[in-house]
């Protein structure tokens, strides 16, 4: 591939056809060529750049320079003092804002994104092991099993700070550490996809879109803590990410990066893929432990913690899809350029799958720490028909409700919570004014009360009364009473259940009744809705 | 999952082969019921009681955990399973409105088969493809973005 | 693999083979193949392109998948990688506009930019 050391990139898209910028593009390859450069710097006519109104627009790289309105007299100007002597023509770059120079950022979607997990998604070939080794794939297994001693790993996960993805939090490196401490025979790597959590998808993304990052991933993980086996549990709904995982493992254990002797190291690991069944309790560790054990997902009492005694009583590190994704990365490139990415308190990038009433409904990789307003109107590009924001619910469907006023709340594990939320597994449900805060909390009541296990008590009969409470008001036969009764109930809930399941599923009704309250006294003591929506 | 619901039971031969493939281990459990509801449509009370003999352990561990997992049916099930989903984010978009439209098509409500045997209707857990949402599985096939005047135009290459 | 030269060889392998793939001759479409781009029509878009390429006779174009990149919202998404030039990416590429795309992009060499959705 020939290397040139600019590139400027001339927008082709409609608008900036019609504002003629198809000579200002021949002129650029003319001027170029005249003063000798046309080895050195290239011309790219590309798509719509985004920012219409300012057409024709060119910008220079590597510097990702913007001018704006360029007409073709202005071209000898920039190839002459940009491209041959390396100063910036201001008058074209237009109103700078600050520094003197705009930055360009494609302003609409992969412009604020960090890609560290998603460095592969949509660009490589998901079922080419070839295609991820190209793109540095298994470098860092490589680098582990020959350069550094399992505890020179756990220390480097340590260090970067990664907490898990899946919403609990838990520092990762600690984790494994608890693991590689215990004394056994066996240990196991579990990787959990058991991606129930309404609103969530971006595990199912990762494994359709780069599959192999989760093999090496678990493999460092079993490098790390003594494991030589893995297990892969993906949720029975997610047809492709089960046959591309699939086939990602055979190629793997054809070109030898698992199986036994892995690099020469004397190191050997194996996967394997279990499919659940549906059971959304299955993404709690202990009851995933249960379902591949071949019984109910019912989660177990903790402690004693996987960590020393999961799978099959044997010492297991429980790892969320996203966690895993994170590794190679690390070992690679080190803890600092992790560090590098989010806050101090909590390194990284998160992904985000934003769905409900919002423009750009998918998924993003941004550092953590970035604001809710910042996510819905600069990356998800607002809300459709400019309607009103309502609320956004972070977490899935176990997650808080934040309404408006808490737009610019920085969205990280530990901030969140201080607001009775929580960041959970990244799903941001977003809502318009449209509507009924009633019928909403009803939907996730029912979730709840269809998905508890039913072994413990507060959990079983806690969410079965949450529904019926809610679903009463919702019908307009709601008493005074009821909503004290709800966040009475909730409380009880928090404290008394078994798992994450009967702990998390009052967060969001108490949250709304926290920041909604008016809403739901509406609909108990006029039997009105304020937004005339759900037909009471 | 399920694929169609062939004959009404499962030989037990055909048990014992998938048993065999899993070496009859009892923690192998939820792939087998994986497979027996894939040859034979659903876990009859005959699979179970094959299945329990097989690996060894109670008729009622087998049926609890065959009745644990939504994927799993103790019940026959029409050729052709359609889940919708009526989570959160399905349902902010209009999942209601895909319900009705799919009941009044097929002429069943939610949970029920039709009378040819050829579709079931029923919800689901999270697909996952929210961002396409609202959403529905038909078998292994995933529909997105749908709108009430779409179903009709996508049950009529199943009907 | 017994050895981090082995991985290295073929790494370079693999490096040059997209490289050439990317580079010089030919020109590349990519099909967003994630579950949402399936459920939102991407077989169809796919067998829609393999149809007009095959009508129209024309084999120097590679045609692959890879996973969602994220915009749920825009699937099917349709890249086209053309030699030399930047990668342009069409959203909600229909079957009707996946068959426009290979006429004007492909054929004519005409980005059709009210589809476009990124370029890089």
């Amino acid at each position: 591939m020939e290397f040139y050391r600019s590139h400027v990139l001339v927008c082709g898209g409609t608008p900036c056809v019609l504002e003629g910028c198809k000579g200002v593009r021949d002129a650029l390859i003319a001027e170029v060529k005249r003063r000798g450069l046309d080895r050195e710097v290239k011309v790219v006519e590309t798509g719509c750049l985004g920012p219409c109104d300012l057409g024709p627009v060119i910008v220079v790289y590597p510097e990702g320079t913007l001018y704006q309105k360029v007409r073709v007299s202005d071209v000898p100007e920039i190839v002459e003092q940009h491209l041959l002597k390396g100063r910036v023509v201001t008058r074209l770059v237009g109103e700078a804002p600050q520094a003197g120079v705009v930055k360009y950022e494609e302003p609409t979607y992969l412009g604020v994104q960090e890609r560290i997990v998603l460095r592969n998604c949509g660009v490589i070939d998901p079922e080419s092991i070839e295609e991820y080794i190209a793109r540095d794939g298994y470098r860092a297994l490589a680098k582990c099993l020959t350069e550094m001693k399992p505890a020179d790993v756990i220390e480097a996960v340590k260090k970067s700070g990664l907490v898990g993805r899946g919403g609990a939090a838990f520092p990762t490196g600690l984790k494994w550490s608890f693991t590689a401490k215990a004394d056994a025979d066996q240990k196991y790597i579990l990787c959990n996809a058991d991606e129930g959590e309404p609103g969530t998808f971006k595990d199912r993304l990762i494994l359709e879109g780069d599959p192999h990052s989760i093999l090496e991933g678990m493999a460092i993980a079993g490098y790390a803590v003594g494991a030589d086996k893995g297990f892969i549990y993906v949720r029975g709904e997610y047809v492709l990410s089960i046959e591309r995982l699939g086939k990602a493992i055979e190629q793997a254990k054809a070109l030898g990066l698992l199986g036994s002797n892995i690099f020469g190291s004397g190191f050997s690991f194996d996967v394997e893929i279990r499919k659940g069944a549906g059971a959304y309790v299955c993404g709690e560790e202990t009851g995933l432990i249960e379902s591949i054990e071949g019984k109910r997902g019912e989660p177990r009492i903790k402690p004693p913690y996987p960590g020393t005694e999961g799978l099959y009583g044997k010492p297991t590190v429980v790892n969320n899809v996203e966690t895993i994704a994170n590794i190679p990365p690390i070992l690679l490139n080190g803890p600092d350029w992790f560090r590098k990415f989010g806050t101090e308190r909590c390194p990284g990038t998160k992904v985000f799958t934003l769905t409900g009433d919002i423009n750009n409904k998918g998924l993003i990789e941004v550092p953590m720490g970035i604001t809710l307003r910042r996510v819905i109107y600069e990356i998800g590009g607002g809300i459709p028909g400019g309607r009103e924001f309502k609320m956004a619910q972070t977490g899935g469907t176990s997650g808080g409700c934040l309404p408006k006023e808490l737009l610019d709340v920085p969205m990280d594990y530990f901030t969140l919570p201080e607001h009775g939320s929580a960041l959970g597994s990244g799903a941001l449900l977003i809502m318009d004014a449209s509507h009924c805060i009633v019928d909403i909390a009803e939907c996730f009541m029912r979730f709840f009360e269809h998905e508890s296990c039913g072994k413990c008590t507060p959990c079983r009969e806690g969410t079965a009364r949450l529904h019926e409470i809610v679903a009463k008001i919702a019908r307009g036969e709601g008493k005074p009473g009821d909503l004290e009764l709800l966040d009475e109930l909730g409380s009880v809930m928090q404290v008394s259940s078994l798992c994450g399941l009967g702990q998390a599923a009052p967060v969001p009704i108490k949250t709304m009744l926290k920041y909604f309250r008016d809403e739901f006294e509406a609909h108990i003591n006029d039997r009105l809705c304020p937004t005339g929506t759900c037909g009471i | 999952m399920e694929t169609a619901a062939k004959s009404a039971s499962i030989c037990p031969a055909k048990v014992s082969e998938i048993l065999a493939k899993y070496s009859r281990r009892p923690d192998a459990l939820v792939s087998i019921l994986h497979d027996v509801q894939k040859e034979a449509g659903y876990l009859s009370e005959e699979a179970i009681t094959e299945i329990a003999s097989g690996l060894d352990i109670p008729v009622s561990k087998v049926y609890g955990v065959a009745t644990f997992y939504t994927l799993f049916s103790t019940k026959p099930k029409g050729q052709y399973v359609i889940r919708v989903c009526e989570n959160a984010p399905c349902h902010v978009l209009g999942a209601k409105a895909i319900v009705e439209a799919l009941e009044k098509e097929l002429g069943i409500p939610m949970g029920g088969t039709t009378s040819d045997g050829k579709f079931t209707l029923e919800y689901t857990s999270c697909l996952g493809v929210c961002g396409v949402a609202p959403a529905i599985m038909i078998n292994e096939a995933v529909y997105g973005n749908l709108t009430p005047e779409r179903v009709p135009l996508i049950l009529k290459e199943y009907k | 693999m017994k050895t981090v030269e082995e991985l290295e060889r073929i790494r370079k392998q693999a490096q040059a083979m997209t490289r050439l793939r990317e580079g010089k001759e030919t020109t590349r479409i990519v099909v967003g193949m994630g579950t949402c781009g399936i459920a939102a029509g991407a077989r169809e878009t796919l067998s829609a392109i393999m149809d007009e390429l095959a009508k129209r006779n024309i084999q120097d174009v590679v045609v692959t998948q890879t996973g969602c990149v994220g915009l749920c919202e825009q699937e099917p998404i349709v890249d086209v990688i053309k030699p030399g030039a930047a990668k342009v990416t069409y959203g909600k590429v229909t079957k009707e506009k996946a068959r426009q795309i290979v006429a004007s992009h492909i054929v004519n060499g005409q980005v059709v930019g009210e589809w476009v959705i990124a370029s890089a």
